[in-house]
């Protein structure tokens, strides 16, 4: 009744290839077959966020994504943010703005923000825009305010910068 | 966290684990005819199927909160159903697959024959005579009635009478980890490790030890990460015995892990209640009398806490105000859905509520000012210590000192220089339905009896604490670290803190009711002193000078006036290795102390709420514009782990109050089971939060002077936002129900106009 794929991918610049069965999403294939265990599952239907990684740098819910339909694919998950023992821009912001409680959902948070920053453009985004962004993910925690404010912090410090300046690295 | 390391309950495998998937009643109310795993069996891949037959008998799980001598034994949950489910999502096996893929695909082949019986839905219809009854003791867990003073004759002489008619909606906390556990077993050694069970790790660890007939000490409960508690996490579940028990039947590690639509149905809901209550005044508007009677919904069993939010409900409903004479009556009844256990400032938020909106109302009534109102009933900080003459979980209701007028000042300053009552004008001069809410709570917090702490110093000077408190995320251990090394004279870096390790801390109580900075905290405080005592003792020694003479500092015991005769905490914690020349016959080896607190009476902190909302009349929604938390802390030992308690807790309480609700079809099947219909705030309907956090009344039953942060900011939630609504309605509407839904707040505003 399994019906088995061989697949390749790579994840945080490191070259994977692994069998799975055509049903087991990706977030599972990361958890539990790849041992990437910061991608976290708070719904399993597509709503929290607390599962997003990114895929060929766009954000993607992994719980709503087959491992097999990222064969070939580059996977960026939170274990894939730090320079080594640097924390990126936006994960020290997180630290600083008091992003994060409990820490669940901030995987989640932390790539979609990546994507979003990535795609900034020369203009600094009002909160409300940051507020948007941010509502695509659930936290039960903080009230979201540290979340906002990270985000807003690492945007005006990328575009101080300059276009070359954006020590996080540009996933896209 | 932020690296992706942090090791939550579904990160942990172990070599050779099997994968639990629970069976849940399809129905609410019906007999069990018969519950077939054959089919199930016969997957390949399935280890085994379990049924209520399979267990030893009479399994149930007992109340961890007993309060009031109500013996609540006839309404307990069994581990599995056996003859009837009484809720839709009620354990009636156990699949046990390689993998949890092929768990689930046979947990669908359990074939389930159950004769349905009506469901009883609605608390008031279950408790009169001739409802169809849940068990054999009927329907009503428990009615009882506690206050003080006259009422009879209060209500009989009063000026005026107001009385209000108010119901609360069914929410449940929706922790963002689903809940998980690993059972691992040791057949050589006969011991058992979990992880996952965290909130009262103790507690659960006896109780499991107690149904499954082995010591507790070959039971060890790791401390792990936890993905937020707000009261559900942690409690004693059905699966909490299933897991572990069986990982000792087959000899193997067991893992379950839920899934959020079971998470939805298995976990403790919460709050639902109706309020018949009302306030009776003298000609000048003063509180002569207050009474309530509460049908409280507590779904189908009674689980861990028993009647203990019910029991907070009525001894909390009076608040910070000054009434002569209350009486609360609650009715504890059973019905077909999910059981009910504790969410974030259990039994007040409802109170709050069902107080704040009749005084709304009252003021409207007595055509006075809904501040004014409060300000002449408050109680005065001259009448503090103010006793009741109730008992709250055990301990008698003795609020401690406070000044709850100059708060509400406080608090009404902080809203006009934040432009709050402008804000209103301002959208009702463009003919927006504005409105300003406001309401008062009293928490409570530092729930005894005692807590226990360990510190330690280790010979190349690291300081570990070991505490009985437990970390869903709330940051607990950053406060354990600040509070120990405030004492040591280091700074909190360098401290570790192990929280909930039940071989690391045997005698721990958990964290819950706002207790663990307040009780937990002052038993790290008083350890950390005793070890700072002991390595003046030793290190006195080693320099050969009075221990007067020495100062502890920056991780290094030094001689007052010469800094440089010295030694560091590590040379001093060599120094009481077992052999070393400084340690005195009889003596204990090590740099360490075992410390219990214990208190007696809870700390009652208090809190003023503030909104800004506007209501669409075309759709119905409210959009909170301004948010502020004034709330007296006593003393804050990290300030911004008590704001995020406070901006967490009131975003979740905007969620209760407006948009979350826990609701069923006529025959019983919940109708929220996914996070699309259990609709919890995001960034876009949470404001900023403002905050005013006051240390002007220090607790004065603990030496630190702290009380607990982990509740106020959810507290009057619901109680604000009622105000603030009924307030853009012109004050025409009072509030009947939360959570204000877009079809409630419909049916107001077409009522008002």
């Amino acid at each position: 009744m399994t019906d088995r794929h061989a697949i390749r991918l790579r994840v945080n610049d490191r070259e994977h290839a692994l069998t799975v069965e055509s049903r087991r999403t990706l977030a599972d294939m990361l958890r539990h077959d790849l041992g990437y265990t910061g991608t976290h599952l708070g719904c399993e239907h597509g709503i929290c966020g607390a599962c997003t990684v990114l895929v060929d740098g766009a954000p993607a819910r992994s719980c709503l994504m087959f491992g097999v339909q990222a064969d070939g694919s580059e996977v960026i998950t939170v274990e894939g943010l730090a320079d080594g023992e640097q924390l990126s821009d936006l994960q020290q912001a997180f630290s600083d703005h008091h992003a994060l409680q409990c820490g669940f959902c901030t995987p989640g948070f932390l790539l979609l923000a990546q994507a979003y920053l990535g795609e900034l453009g020369d203009a600094e985004p009002s909160e409300a825009e940051v507020r948007e962004v941010v509502a695509s993910n659930l936290c039960r925690c903080t009230g979201y305010q540290g979340l906002v404010d990270a985000v807003r912090a690492t945007a005006r410090a990328r575009l101080a910068a300059g276009p070359s300046g954006s020590p996080g690295g540009d996933p896209g | 966290m932020l690296r992706g390391a942090g090791r939550f309950a579904d990160d942990f495998s172990v070599r050779g684990q099997v994968w639990a998937r629970v069976v849940r009643s399809p129905v609410a109310h019906g007999r069990v005819r018969r519950v077939d795993t054959s089919e199930a069996r016969s997957c390949p891949g399935v280890v085994c199927a379990v049924t209520a037959a399979d267990l030893p008998a009479g399994l149930a799980i007992p109340v961890r909160l007993a309060v009031q001598d109500i013996d609540l034994s006839s309404f307990l949950q069994p581990v599995l159903a056996a003859e009837v489910v009484r809720y839709v999502g009620e354990p009636l096996a156990v699949v046990l697959a390689e993998d949890p893929y092929t768990a689930e695909d046979a947990a669908e082949l359990v074939d389930l024959d159950i004769d349905e019986l009506p469901p009883v839905l609605d608390a008031l219809a279950a408790a009169r005579p001739g409802a169809p009854q849940l068990f054999g003791a009927g329907n009503v867990a428990a009615d009882f009635t506690l206050g003080f003073g006259d009422v009879n004759a209060a209500f009989d002489r009063a000026a005026t009478v107001v009385e209000a008619e108010i119901e609360i909606g069914r929410h449940t906390a929706v922790p963002l980890e689903p809940r998980a556990l690993l059972a691992d077993v040791d057949p050589a050694a006969g011991t058992l490790s979990i992880y996952g069970m965290t909130k009262v790790p103790v507690f659960n660890r006896d109780v499991l030890a107690g149904l499954l007939g082995m010591p507790e000490d070959l039971i060890h409960v790791h401390a792990v990460d936890a993905g937020g508690g707000f009261g559900v996490r942690g409690e004693f579940y059905p699966e909490d015995f299933l897991v572990p028990w069986l990982a000792t039947r087959l000899r193997r590690p067991v893992k379950w892990t839920e899934d959020r639509a079971e998470h939805l149905v298995a976990v403790n809901h919460s709050r639902q209640q109706r309020h018949r209550i009302a306030v009776a005044f003298d000609p000048a508007g003063k509180i002569t009398g207050l009474r309530d009677d509460i049908v409280h919904d507590n779904g189908a069993y009674c689980r861990t806490h028993g009647i203990a939010v019910p029991e907070l409900t009525v001894t909390m409903l009076p608040g910070p105000y000054r009434v002569p004479a209350y009486r609360g009556r609650i009715q504890v009844v059973l019905t077909n859905k999910t059981p009910c256990g504790t969410y974030r400032a259990p039994g007040r938020f409802e109170g709050t509520m069902a107080r704040e909106q009749l005084l709304d109302v009252a003021a409207g009534r007595l055509g006075l000012d809904r501040t004014e109102l409060r300000r002449r009933n408050l109680l005065g900080p001259g009448e503090m210590p103010h006793t009741r003459a109730m008992t709250a979980l055990g301990t008698e209701v003795v609020l401690d000192a406070a000044d709850y007028p100059a708060l509400l000042t406080a608090a009404e300053a902080e809203a006009s220089r934040l432009g709050y009552q402008d804000e209103v004008a301002r959208g009702r001069a463009e003919g927006r339905l504005r409105g300003l809410g406001l309401a008062l709570f009293l928490e409570k917090s530092g729930l005894g009896p005692q807590e226990t702490a360990d510190v330690i110093v280790g010979g190349t000077g690291t300081i570990s604490v070991f505490s009985g408190g437990t970390s869903f995320g709330q940051g607990i251990e950053t406060a354990m670290a600040q509070i120990a090394a405030d004492a040591l004279g280091v700074s909190p870096e360098v401290v570790r803190v192990v929280n909930g390790d039940t071989a690391r801390m045997p005698f721990g109580m958990g964290s819950w009711a706002s207790r663990s900075t307040v009780v937990a905290g002052n038993a790290v405080h008083a350890a950390a002193l005793a070890v700072r005592d002991r390595a003046r003792q030793v290190a006195a020694r080693m320099l050969e000078v009075a221990e007067d003479d020495l100062n502890v500092h920056g991780g290094v015991v030094s001689v007052a006036g010469d800094p440089l005769a010295s030694v560091t905490l590590a040379e001093v914690a060599r120094a009481t290795a077992p052999t070393s020349r400084y340690i005195r016959p009889g003596e204990q080896a090590g740099l360490s102390a075992r410390r219990r607190f214990d208190v007696s009476h809870m700390t009652y902190p208090y809190g003023v709420h503030i909104a800004v909302v506007e209501v669409d009349p075309g759709t119905g929604r409210v959009q909170v514009l301004r948010y502020l938390v004034a709330y007296e802390v006593g003393r804050a030992v990290n300030p911004t782990m008590v704001e995020g308690q406070l901006r967490g807790g009131a975003a979740q309480g905007i969620g209760g109050a407006l948009l979350e609700e826990l609701c069923y079809d006529e025959s019983g099947q919940p109708t929220a089971t996914t996070l699309m219909d259990y609709r919890m705030p995001t960034a876009a309907e949470v404001p900023r939060i403002d905050l005013l956090v006051c240390e002007h009344a220090p607790a004065p039953g603990n030496p630190l002077g702290v009380r607990g942060a982990g509740e106020g900011g959810i507290t009057a939630a619901g109680a604000a936002l009622a105000s603030a609504v009924r307030d853009a309605l012109g004050g025409r509407q009072d509030v009947r129900a939360l959570p204000l839904t877009p079809a409630r707040v419909r049916a107001m505003t077409e009522a008002a106009s």
